[in-house]
């Protein structure tokens, strides 16, 4: 049975272009066949949050799409925003408020944490500690170090409504 | 917890599907959003020969409002489409309130509509959304399409109305009414896990009938129709409240799952018809436009 599938897709900038099996999910494929190692496996069934990497623009859980299912499509990992500076300032709060304790989670968090500041900055709002707990709900920190996360997104929210900046430094 | 080899094929127009799958002989299974499926195929749950990947089909997507003064929502519709629609939210503003509910952010950007009702999982907001609301589910196969009354769609656990070689296509929504009221509100271990009991609260009409529709407390969606009659129209007095909350002894029959027994269910959903009323009252004026 052949299960290989072409597929031609674009990886933090880089157009990618690989034969993959069908039951790969994506997180398997950025860690195993592209040597992307940022984005942690976890659970592998949806539940952990540690895989999560953005396709399209928008976060997903990496172990919850078949690499197959990418063709076309934009993927962003922790590596690429990093290298951008997008998640710059949100980076450095997690180190200034110990939000990173063994860091496994650390990536997962930062991606799903960078979609809900994204999000707020468009109405220029400031979530609140309840909205930052929310929209980290599917991220689990086994370390239990939620309190010091939450502090640190919060502060980037704050920091950005007031104008300082995104991650990048540009308005 | 890594799925079993199978074989990928991308369809890009429904004839694709119905080739596809028939050439399968029964092993295929289609791939939409994909969120419950990869956890199912990485428990080997599932162990499909062929997947149909059926996630870019134009003929399945999209949001419209229909002359009936129905909202058609296409199966594809992601639960964060369905949560930012005007329409959805202007009139049917139960599914609105709904999508924060349905898992997290980073499954709701994938999961589809489509793929939650056929998925039809007991604990999930979607099917007991669609019973509640009395929506309809349009089935179509190779040899056209069908409308199937959500309040007759789920059969089973985890088993819906839908023939093998049909999928879903579109799920139509009447409009509410002025002075419609609806509600939803569950019980979870965290926030966005699968509920360990929830329930959708429909009042309708001058004299605000109620529906009530469980969900985590059974095979499928289940109508609580005894408990409904008993706190019948408004105003609800705490009588009549309490009447009701006795009344779901003879509406559920709750199985024990992972979150407890019996009892612990029934209790549950005593208290979410509580809090369901409370919400509703809090809601001064019909939301439909």
């Amino acid at each position: 049975m052949n299960t290989e599938v072409g597929i031609s897709l674009t990886i933090n900038g880089e157009r990618i272009s690989r034969r993959v099996e069908a039951r790969r999910h994506l997180i398997d494929f950025l860690r195993l066949d592209l040597g992307l190692m940022g984005s942690h496996t976890g659970c592998e069934h949806g539940v952990c949050g540690a895989c999560t990497v953005r396709v399209n623009g928008l976060i997903v859980r990496g172990c919850l799409v078949l690499a197959v299912s990418l063709d076309g499509a934009t993927v962003e990992t922790i590596e690429g925003m990093s290298d951008t500076g997008e998640i710059r300032d949100l980076q450095d709060a997690f180190v200034a408020r110990n939000a990173c304790q063994c860091g496994y989670c650390t990536p997962g968090m930062l991606v799903t944490a960078a979609e809900l500041l994204s999000d707020a900055a468009k109405t220029r709002a400031v979530p609140s500690r309840a909205a930052i707990r929310e929209h980290l709900s599917g991220n689990y920190c086994r370390c239990t170090g939620y309190h010091a996360i939450v502090d640190a997104v919060e502060t980037v929210a704050r920091a950005r409504a007031d104008g300082a900046g995104t991650g990048t430094g540009q308005p | 917890m890594k799925a079993r080899a199978f074989r990928y094929e991308r369809a890009h127009a429904l004839a694709d599907v119905f080739r596809l799958q028939s050439e399968a002989d029964g092993g295929a299974q289609f791939l939409a959003g994909g969120q419950s499926l990869l956890a199912s195929l990485a428990f080997r749950l599932s162990e499909p020969s062929l997947l149909i990947d059926i996630s870019r089909l134009a003929e399945l997507k999209g949001i419209s409002v229909l002359p009936t003064s129905d909202v058609r929502v296409g199966a594809l519709t992601t639960h964060r489409e369905l949560g930012a629609h005007p329409d959805v939210c202007r009139h049917v503003p139960l599914l609105t309130e709904a999508v924060p509910l349905i898992a997290h952010a980073a499954i709701r950007n994938l999961g589809t509509i489509g793929g939650s009702l056929a998925y039809a999982d007991a604990a999930a907001e979607l099917p007991a959304c669609c019973v509640a609301l009395e929506a309809r589910i349009i089935a179509v196969g190779p040899g056209g399409e069908r409308a199937i009354p959500a309040t007759s769609f789920f059969t089973g656990l985890f088993t819906t109305a839908l023939a093998e070689n049909e999928l879903i296509r579109a799920v139509e929504f009447p409009c509410a009414a002025p002075g419609d009221r609806s509600t939803i509100i569950e019980l979870t271990r965290r926030s966005g896990d699968y509920a360990m009991a929830g329930l959708v609260m429909r009042a309708t009409g001058g004299r605000q009938a109620s529906r009530l529709v469980y969900f985590g407390v059974g095979a499928t969606p289940v109508v609580a129709s005894e408990a409904a009659n008993a706190l019948g129209p408004t105003p609800w007095s705490a009588e009549k409240i309490a009447a009701a909350q006795t009344a779901l002894d003879r509406d559920l029959d709750p199985p024990a799952d992972q979150h407890g027994g019996p009892d612990m269910k029934r209790h549950l959903a005593r208290v979410l018809l509580a809090r369901a009323i409370k919400k509703l009252e809090a809601q001064p004026e019909a939301h439909a436009a």
